[in-house]
């Protein structure tokens, strides 16, 4: 059973079809990088998988259960699901620590006691133990995307979406946060990543999908996308983006 | 740094305390020049022995000042009572207008209105309706105290002003904030309470500020429904002198009140803005 | 019959000093704000039984009709008055006025002395203590002791306020409000027990404008230390004073304003007074 399934999932914005039909799965412990240019509904699929955004049709599929359904508490579903912005959105009035102990203090219900040490435990692990107690905006771009990682993963999601973690940044410090997110690979976290960066596609992705018109116009192994696409559409992506 | 570039700096420094200096001197020189012209050229006109014995009277300002200090007491704490309820009647208001879940539609409807009508009455008849009105349906004493509902008035009106400033600001923190929040799994009223509210409350607070300088003043209104404060006491002592001095003593008791808290208002928003920089 | 020392006085002063000018035209003429007309002023509104209907054109009214009577006496028909409103603060406001007197029982104080001009006592008045029914009926009594236990209102700009504090010997428990209507609102609203008026005032409002008021008692004029005297207010210097005093004099003296008080304020008898 796949961590996460969409089937056939719509979404319209008034006219505007942006999702017509999304067929998409995510593996246990696997690497998805989700592709496509501008404006052809990554951010909204993400988003929809988080229930940011109710879907018009189709399925989503968490462990096997749908969770696209209406009249359910999205909390729970949310805990599950980690998700981390383009734009960081660290809330500016706490500092980074209760940044990342928020939601498990007020969710949970977790005591301080236990979740400090992990809380720590993480700052250290993606190298931000001397920024615990540091405001978002006393912190570089890199490292805010950081603590906004550390937050998502707070929550022990079984699985990460991240959205275009990297577009906002200044180019050197695009490495720092796509270290992070190997790291997590190695540590067997699954994720679902919208990204423009193809050389990290080409090397830590399991899958690649190609978002196009509404649909995955094409998916497979990074190799065989970048380096012999079928679809022409996917083809003339790829060279307008290298 | 090399010897030269410490130089440099060190003159730099000169340069600018010397053009600070020069700034202050000609802002002082300038300052004098128009008061004293005032000071000078008021006393050459013709009513000016007449205005000064009926507003600036020695005596008068000497012989009723303690009265109206005393007096004065009571403005602020009526002041003191009103502040916190409007903060906290506001922020239901304000948060009932911001409910997006059909299921409390009547609530958004309520606070709508509400604002509307408290916000488009002038804050006298409010006073007048509610501190004559009510208690005229029959209240016993002492639940139909002109001090309890004047302040009932003040409090309605002015939290229909403020749940708008807390409105604004509430609208002002992006979506984005609220999407966070709510990615991490926190509940609607959660996220109000430990994401937007915090927030918006910090950014609208200069212009709470001047709500509440606006409401020390508008304390007065309830001198219409018989409390004696500093106001109705100098008017009081008006019509016994037949002389406005006294209105010239509430003026600056005021101001003293006043003008200083404006001041560490806006300390206050420039140390934070300082810190959020 | 006269009604306060301070007339007799003024009576006396009247028969016994040969007038250096007769009150008519030649006294007022080229002192008045326009040539040959008289500019009265009087509140806005005015109320019952000073001038009826707020109409004091009509004469209709005790001021209205003192006023047509003192202007006949200085030697203006009644066409040649004209009627403007104003209230205290624009009469004790330094500069021009727009009125050559302005009677709206304006009570003679010497501290007002100091700013304005009075003309002598056109009307003493008692004051009198407003209650409704259920007051009297819970014990109130014209007593000082009993008055001093009851929760007191009055007009803010009256001579009532220190009066107030003389009969509760403390200065800040009475309620004060703009006009008398706002005191008979707080009376109706039970947020007060007592109101000060003067006595035609309180006699009206007990009549009309309350379903169930009450006169409890009066502090009679000639009994007071302080006796409540009305005058016409003038501008400080305003050189028509003289005449207008002459004026009085001679209503005083001829019978014409007692003639008018037992027409507009003859129920002011009978009210018991306060001990
Ligand atoms: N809330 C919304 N309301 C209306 N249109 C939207 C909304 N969100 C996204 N869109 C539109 O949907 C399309 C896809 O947007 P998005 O998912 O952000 O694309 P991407 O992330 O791939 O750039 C765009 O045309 C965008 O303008
Ligand atoms: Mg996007």
């Amino acid at each position: 059973m796949p961590k996460l399934e969409l089937q056939a999932v719509r979404k319209s914005f008034g006219d505007l079809q942006v999702l017509r039909g999304v067929d998409l799965t995510v593996a246990e412990g696997e690497l998805v990088c989700l592709i496509g240019s501008s404006g052809s509904g990554k951010s909204t699929l993400l988003r929809t998988v988080n229930l940011l955004t109710p879907i018009d049709d189709g399925a989503i599929l968490l462990d096997g259960t749908d969770i696209s359904l209406p009249d359910q508490d999205p909390r729970p579903i949310r805990e599950q699901i980690g998700i981390v912005f383009q734009s960081y959105n660290l809330f500016p009035h706490m500092t980074a620590l209760d940044n990342v102990l928020l939601a498990p203090r007020r969710v949970h219900r977790e005591p301080d006691s236990s979740l400090l040490p992990r809380a720590r435990e993480l700052f250290v692990r993606f190298g931000l133990g001397d920024h615990m107690h540091h405001w978002p905006d006393q912190l570089s771009g890199g490292q805010q995307q950081r603590v906004a990682i550390v937050r998502a993963l707070a929550m022990n999601p079984g699985i990460m979406l991240f959205d275009e973690i990297t577009s906002a940044l200044d180019p050197e410090l695009v490495g720092e946060v796509l270290g992070v997110l190997a790291q997590l690979k190695r540590d067997g976290m699954t994720m679902l990543i919208a990204t423009h960066e193809l050389s990290f596609a080409a090397e830590v992705a399991d899958k690649v999908c190609f978002l196009h018109a509404g649909v995955i116009l094409e998916e497979g192994r990074p190799r065989e996308i970048f380096e012999n696409p079928k679809e022409v559409r996917t083809r003339s992506f790829l060279e307008r983006v290298r | 740094m090399s010897e030269n570039g410490a130089g440099k700096q060190l003159s730099r420094l000169e340069y600018e305390r010397k053009a600070r200096r020069r700034s202050l001197i000609i802002a002082g020189l300038s300052t004098t020049a128009v008061v004293g012209a005032l000071v000078v050229l008021v006393p050459l006109a013709p009513g000016w022995p007449a205005v000064k014995n009926s507003f600036f009277n020695w005596e008068i300002f000497v012989r009723t000042s303690p009265t109206l200090l005393r007096t004065f007491l009571l403005d602020v704490a009526i002041f003191a009572w009103c502040a916190p309820l409007i903060a906290i009647w506001a922020l239901v208001i304000a948060v009932f207008r911001d409910t997006r879940s059909p299921a409390l539609f009547p609530f958004r409807l309520f606070a709508i209105i509400y604002t509307d009508i408290f916000r488009g009455v002038p804050v006298i008849l409010v006073v007048y309706l509610v501190g004559f009105g009510i208690p005229g349906l029959g209240l016993p004493r002492p639940w139909n105290s002109p001090y309890l509902w004047g302040s009932v008035a003040l409090i309605l009106t002015y939290a229909a002003y403020v749940a708008e400033i807390y409105r604004s600001g509430i609208e002002s923190i992006h979506v984005s904030q609220r999407n966070a929040a709510l990615s991490l799994g926190l509940s609607q009223s959660d996220v109000m309470r430990y994401v937007v509210l915090p927030q918006a409350l910090r950014r609208v607070l200069p212009a709470n500020m001047n709500m509440l300088i606006a409401l020390q003043k508008d304390v007065a209104l309830l001198s219409f429904i018989g409390p004696v404060e500093i106001f109705r006491q100098a008017g009081v002592f008006k019509s016994l002198l037949a002389n406005f001095t006294p209105y010239v003593v509430a003026a600056v008791i005021f101001l003293a009140v006043t003008v200083p808290a404006t001041r560490f208002a806006d300390t206050l928003i420039s140390r934070q803005n300082r810190r959020r920089s | 019959m006269l009604k306060s020392p301070l007339i007799a006085a003024a009576v006396a002063l009247l028969m016994t000093v040969p007038l250096a000018a007769q009150a008519g035209p030649e006294c007022a003429a080229g002192k008045t704000i326009s040539p040959g007309k008289l500019t009265i002023a009087t509140g806005n509104p005015a109320y019952f039984p000073w001038v009826i209907d707020d109409n004091p054109e009509s004469g209709e009214g005790f001021e209205a009709a003192v006023a047509y009577a003192t202007a006949e006496a200085m030697g203006f028909s009644a066409d040649q008055v004209d009627w403007v409103r104003a209230g205290f603060d624009e009469s004790i406001q330094p500069g021009a006025k727009n009125f050559d007197f302005n009677l709206q029982q304006f009570s003679i104080t010497e501290d007002r002395e100091k700013v304005v001009d009075f003309s002598l006592p056109y009307y003493s008045s008692a004051m009198a203590v407003l209650v409704q029914q259920p007051t009297a009926d819970a014990g109130a009594v014209p007593t000082i002791d009993s008055l001093r236990t009851l929760k007191w209102g009055a007009a803010a700009a009256t001579t009532a306020v220190p009066m107030i504090d003389v009969i509760t010997g403390s200065s800040n428990s009475a309620l004060l409000y703009n006009d008398g209507a706002d005191v008979v609102e707080a009376m109706k609203a039970n947020q007060i027990d007592a109101a000060l008026f003067d006595l035609p005032t309180a006699l009206y409002v007990a009549a009309v404008v309350l379903d169930d008021g009450v006169i409890l008692g009066q502090f009679p004029a000639d009994r007071t230390e302080n006796p409540d005297n009305f005058g016409m207010l003038m501008q400080e210097g305003n050189p028509l004073k003289e005449c207008v005093d002459q004026a009085i004099q001679e209503i005083t003296a001829n019978g014409v304003l007692a003639g008018i008080e037992a027409k507009w304020l003859s129920e002011t008898t009978g009210v018991p007074v306060i001990q």
